[in-house]
């Protein structure tokens, strides 16, 4: 008993957590996403736009450490591609060049870029010798010949952080009015709970559509990017809004407000004291669980097209290439953005799921 | 219950007219209009328009009033069932639309039912075996299910339909029926195109269903009703559907109201994959290509069908939950 | 075993399985239920009552690990071994709400809400007797009079939500009895109901078993209860039975500390305390430290496995 008290609530919400192996490991799994969005320029090999026009919509490549012999090697390699012109389909193959191996060299020179926009260096986590013929593309290439790894990690970056960004702004409105909403009640109430009503009953979609084509086609890609975040928090806060009312109406009514209340706490104590530990982490689990609607949200409207634009790589932008019937069965590979945006959204409702046992405080003494 | 539905419908006039004041604001937002973009494309083509024709086409589109004015005469229109003129395609909106809708709101009711004929039943067994293989397995591919953009799905359906079978799908008519009258032919063919966006849209809701579900049951299930049930002898299968089902499934009646635009959302975006005649490339191709008239027209008829079945959803709701409906007559 | 018994509970014990390890909720229960007679159960929560009659009717869940052996005598047939009885036998089926039947702690909850009372009602009848619709919505109309219920016919059609917890708990006790069961259980039927519409339940129940006169098995924590009701009392404390009795005997003369330490928890019992019962009570309070080491180490080992 006495060891359960000498536990922060913080402490415990963790120990409740940890018993969520999945949440866990996604929450592993989103930590290296974003270490990868973070320093996307180092991680990969080459820069977005980067074009090789000896590998145009070339496949993934296996990174190797037996050569065609049997043999291995310690350091790892890959083997070029050669490449066929079909005659009856005319159509470009690429077989395997077991002639050369390259190999993969680890904090090596490259294609020279400034890490987030101030060091210049050249530095890459991995490449191949740069004077060499030879190249890597671990996840293949489009058809300009950009590699899609590098351009996944730069296009998570965009995705991930839209993602975050979108959602702290819908916080800030949900909880702004949703909390003013259920404080204030009256008038302000109910005005804030009709225009919730309503917005929910337009189908978002559309609607973003319009707004999002409405941004200016001049607008520079990071005035687009956070007129898509705007636009996609707009119409999101409605939801959460609604939830933190209906918690801060039944909040009021709780008995340790009323005893805080009746013990003669004013206000602010009770608001910041009482009420705000319980609700928020309420509200991070609802957060986490409103990230992947962003995520998907942003790609939905970037693989329409009115979305995000080249130049700005995002995830959505990049399956916009993928979107034609052919391309999908000639380039299977340019779908793999798509597996990113899916690992995402699973890990961040995992998370999200493993949050909210942890956050209730009841959660483990009813499970015995 | 007469006096509530006559409160409902009356209700959902102020949402409506909230809505197509956003609407309205929302088409009003490009920079230009209409005039200014046909002139611009008549210039392009060496036409000189003179200040007066241009001054008399702002007149016949009330451009030269103030907003408010302007905003009265498109919806005054729109009530009245002239949703003005589609530049993009150079016909009334009114012949545009009409057709493209009712496949919306075919493949969307479609959707809505394949999702609930599988998912509430998954969400029963998952909940009746919690914690079984089966459960896991349900609720992994619902996980991931709910995971894949609705567009991704189409894609790969179309990528896997390709390489397994050399099925290339697209569209809801073969090629010799697009334009074709209507007959049974036409009709089996629309049948035979129409389970692929069927199902690529509903998987995406099916997560959602069978994961809500499965917790509500779970939740009934331990209510002491359930116990005073089996105490009664109440054999197993009869219990389970008479009693918590019957409550868990009543959510879902008022969720329809929040699954629609969702799903006409989706349906709006599979539709451009999958190349449908539906509304959603309309909407696209009128959003990029700016034919406001067309596009607000689409918007606001896409909201109409969402606040109409928000009401039959709250309808139906009243209808088969007595507490709702002795609490609201 | 004997004539007069129509429940023997043998040696049952109950243990949960739980993530946190296994939990003994009932060791080594042993009592009967003679016909004819209200036994209660008393013991603070915790002790087993519910775990107890949940066995009876074999509403336990899953979880539960049983030993032990719960014999039902009923009337003109065979005995049953409760206990043993598979999930699908259909002699389980006719057990629960037929030969046996139990009224529930919470009124408020223990009916659909979706659901007319009238069909609810008559849904026990059609479960156990092949007959009409009509006929059994007659004869849940004639139970629920008896109950004392007016306005029967109309309140029938009437839903669970525009009933009062005392009205509701009339409605739970007219379904259990409605098929005429041998057993009556009682979980605690009084303990969410005000005092004044308690006392009418209490007096419905006891009037109602020397009318039908079969068994009623009582769960309650409150002695008062059990001085208005009971003929026989059975205390627990602990998953354990400590002592039975019958009513009289064990009220003023209680030979387990522990019952000592239960009476004289009573609001008012301080008065009729004789010297000896309060040192009763100390050897009680002794006797029960040992216990509450037992809780809290139990709670310590489940923190321990917890954190790990």
């Amino acid at each position: 008993m006495s060891e359960l008290n000498e536990l922060t609530p913080g402490q415990l919400a963790w120990l409740r957590f940890r018993r969520h192996k999945l949440a866990m490991v996604a929450g592993g799994v989103l930590i290296i996403f974003y270490l990868f969005a973070i320093f996307c320029e180092f991680i990969s090999p080459y820069t977005p736009d980067q074009r090789n026009a000896r590998a145009i919509n070339a496949p993934p490549m296996d990174i190797r450490f037996f050569d065609a012999d049997g043999q291995f090697h310690p350091r790892p390699f890959v083997y070029g591609w050669e490449l066929n012109i079909n005659e009856d389909t005319w159509m470009r193959e690429y077989q395997e060049d077991t002639s050369t191996r390259y190999d993969i060299q680890f904090f090596s020179r490259g294609e020279p870029y400034e890490f987030w926009g101030l060091i210049p260096t050249e530095r890459h986590l991995f490449t191949v010798d740069s004077e060499s013929e030879g190249y890597i593309h671990w996840f293949g290439t489009d058809s300009l010949g950009r590699d899609m790894f590098s351009r996944v990690l730069y296009g998570a970056r965009v995705s991930l952080s839209i993602g975050i960004l979108g959602v702290g702004l819908t916080l800030f409105l949900g909880v702004l009015l949703g909390g003013f909403a259920g404080y204030l009640g009256g008038v302000f109430d109910n005005v804030v709970q009709r225009i919730t009503e309503v917005l929910q009953s337009i189908p978002t979609l559309p609607l973003w559509m319009a707004l999002s084509a409405a941004l200016p086609a001049a607008w520079s890609p990071l005035a687009t990017y956070f007129g898509i975040t705007i636009i996609l928090s707009l119409f999101g806060w409605t939801t959460l809004a609604r939830q933190v009312r209906g918690r801060f109406l039944a909040m009021r009514e709780e008995d340790f407000v009323v005893a805080a209340r009746l013990v003669g706490a004013n206000d602010r104590r009770i608001i910041f004291r009482h009420m705000l530990p319980s609700f928020v982490s309420h509200i991070i689990t609802t957060a986490t669980l409103a990230v992947p609607a962003m995520i998907l949200g942003e790609t939905a409207l970037s693989f329409l097209g009115i979305g995000l634009r080249a130049p700005v790589v995002s995830w959505g932008v990049l399956l916009q290439q993928a979107q034609n019937y052919q391309v999908i069965v000639m380039t299977p590979w340019l779908l793999l953005p798509g597996a990113f945006i899916v690992i995402t959204v699973i890990a961040f409702n995992l998370l999200g799921d493993g949050l909210r046992d942890a956050a209730d405080p009841y959660s483990s003494l009813s499970k015995t | 219950m007469k006096k509530y539905i006559l409160r409902r419908v009356l209700g959902m006039v102020p949402t409506l007219a909230v809505i197509s004041v956003l609407v309205f604001i929302v088409i009003q937002l490009p920079e230009g209009d209409i005039v200014t973009s046909t002139v611009g494309q008549l210039e392009a083509t060496g036409v000189d328009m003179s200040d007066d024709r241009i001054e008399s086409l702002r007149a016949q589109y009330y451009l030269d009033q103030p907003l408010p004015i302007q905003y009265l005469y498109w919806i005054g229109n729109f009530i009245t069932g002239d949703m003005g003129f589609s530049y993009l395609y150079a016909q009334p909106v009114n012949e545009l639309v009409w057709e493209r809708l009712g496949y919306t709101l075919l493949i969307s009711i479609g959707a809505l039912l394949f999702t609930w004929l599988l998912a509430l039943p998954i969400g029963i067994y998952s909940a009746v075996r919690q914690y079984s293989t089966a459960d896991y397995a349900f609720t992994t591919v619902g996980l991931i299910g709910l995971a894949t953009p609705n567009f991704l799905i189409a894609l790969i359906l179309m990528y896997l339909g390709y390489n397994w079978f050399g099925l290339s799908f697209g569209g809801l008519f073969s090629p010799e029926y697009i334009n074709a009258p209507w007959s049974w032919a036409r009709f089996t063919d629309l049948l035979a195109h129409l389970w692929i966006p069927v199902i690529v849209i509903g998987t995406s809701g099916m997560a959602i269903t069978m994961r809500l579900m499965r917790a509500n049951l779970l939740d009934e299930l331990e209510k002491p009703y359930v116990t005073t049930a089996r105490a009664k002898g109440v054999p197993p299968l009869k219990l389970l559907l008479k009693y918590p089902v019957r409550i868990a499934i009543n959510p879902f009646i008022s969720t329809i109201g929040l699954l629609l635009p969702t799903l006409i959302s989706g349906e709006a975006i599979v539709a451009v994959v999958l190349n449908l005649p539906t509304t959603g490339p309309l909407l696209i191709q009128s959003l990029i290509t700016q034919d406001m008239y067309l596009a607000g027209s689409l918007i606001m008829l896409l909201s109409v069908l969402t606040v109409i079945g928000m009401l039959l959803s709250d309808l139906l709701l009243a209808w088969v939950d007595p507490r709702i409906r002795y609490e609201r007559t | 075993m004997s004539a007069n018994n129509l429940v023997s509970i043998n040696n049952l014990t109950v243990e949960f399985k739980t993530e946190l390890g296994s939990v003994t909720a009932l060791k080594d229960v042993s009592f009967d239920l003679p016909r004819n007679c209200i036994t209660a159960v008393v013991g603070e929560s915790g002790s087993g009552k519910s775990v107890t009659s949940n066995s009876i009717m074999r509403l336990l869940p899953d979880s539960a690990q049983t030993s032990g052996e719960i014999i039902l005598y009923p009337q003109k047939s065979e005995p049953i071994s409760i206990t043993s009885l598979a999930e699908k036998d259909p002699r389980l089926r006719s057990l629960r709400g037929g030969l046996v039947s139990m009224v529930f702690q919470e009124p408020m909850t223990a009916l659909s809400p979706v659901h007319r009372i009238g069909d609810q009602v008559a849904e026990a009848v059609l479960c156990h007797r092949e007959v009409s619709k009509e006929a059994a919505w007659s004869e849940a109309a004639s139970m629920l009079e008896q109950v004392g219920l007016t306005d029967v016919q109309q309140k029938m059609r009437m839903y669970p939500f525009e009933f009062s917890g005392g009205m509701r708990q009339r409605v739970i006790i007219a379904m259990a009895l409605i098929c005429h069961p041998q057993l009556l259980i009682c979980d605690e039927p009084t303990t969410a109901l005000d005092v004044t519409i308690q006392a009418e339940i209490l007096v419905l129940i006891k009037s109602l078993q020397q009318k039908l006169q079969n068994s009623v098995l009582f769960i309650t924590h409150d002695l008062g209860v059990v001085a208005q009701v009971a003929d026989r009392v059975v205390v627990m404390y602990d998953g354990q039975v400590l002592e039975v009795g019958d009513v009289k005997q064990i009220l003023k003369n209680p030979q387990h500390p522990y019952t000592c330490h239960l009476l004289a928890s009573m609001p008012g019992a301080e008065r009729r305390t004789t010297k000896e019962s309060k040192q009763k009570n100390w050897a009680a309070g002794a006797a029960l430290g040992g216990g509450t080491a037992l809780a809290t180490a139990e709670d310590g080992r489940q923190v321990r496995e917890f954190v790990r």
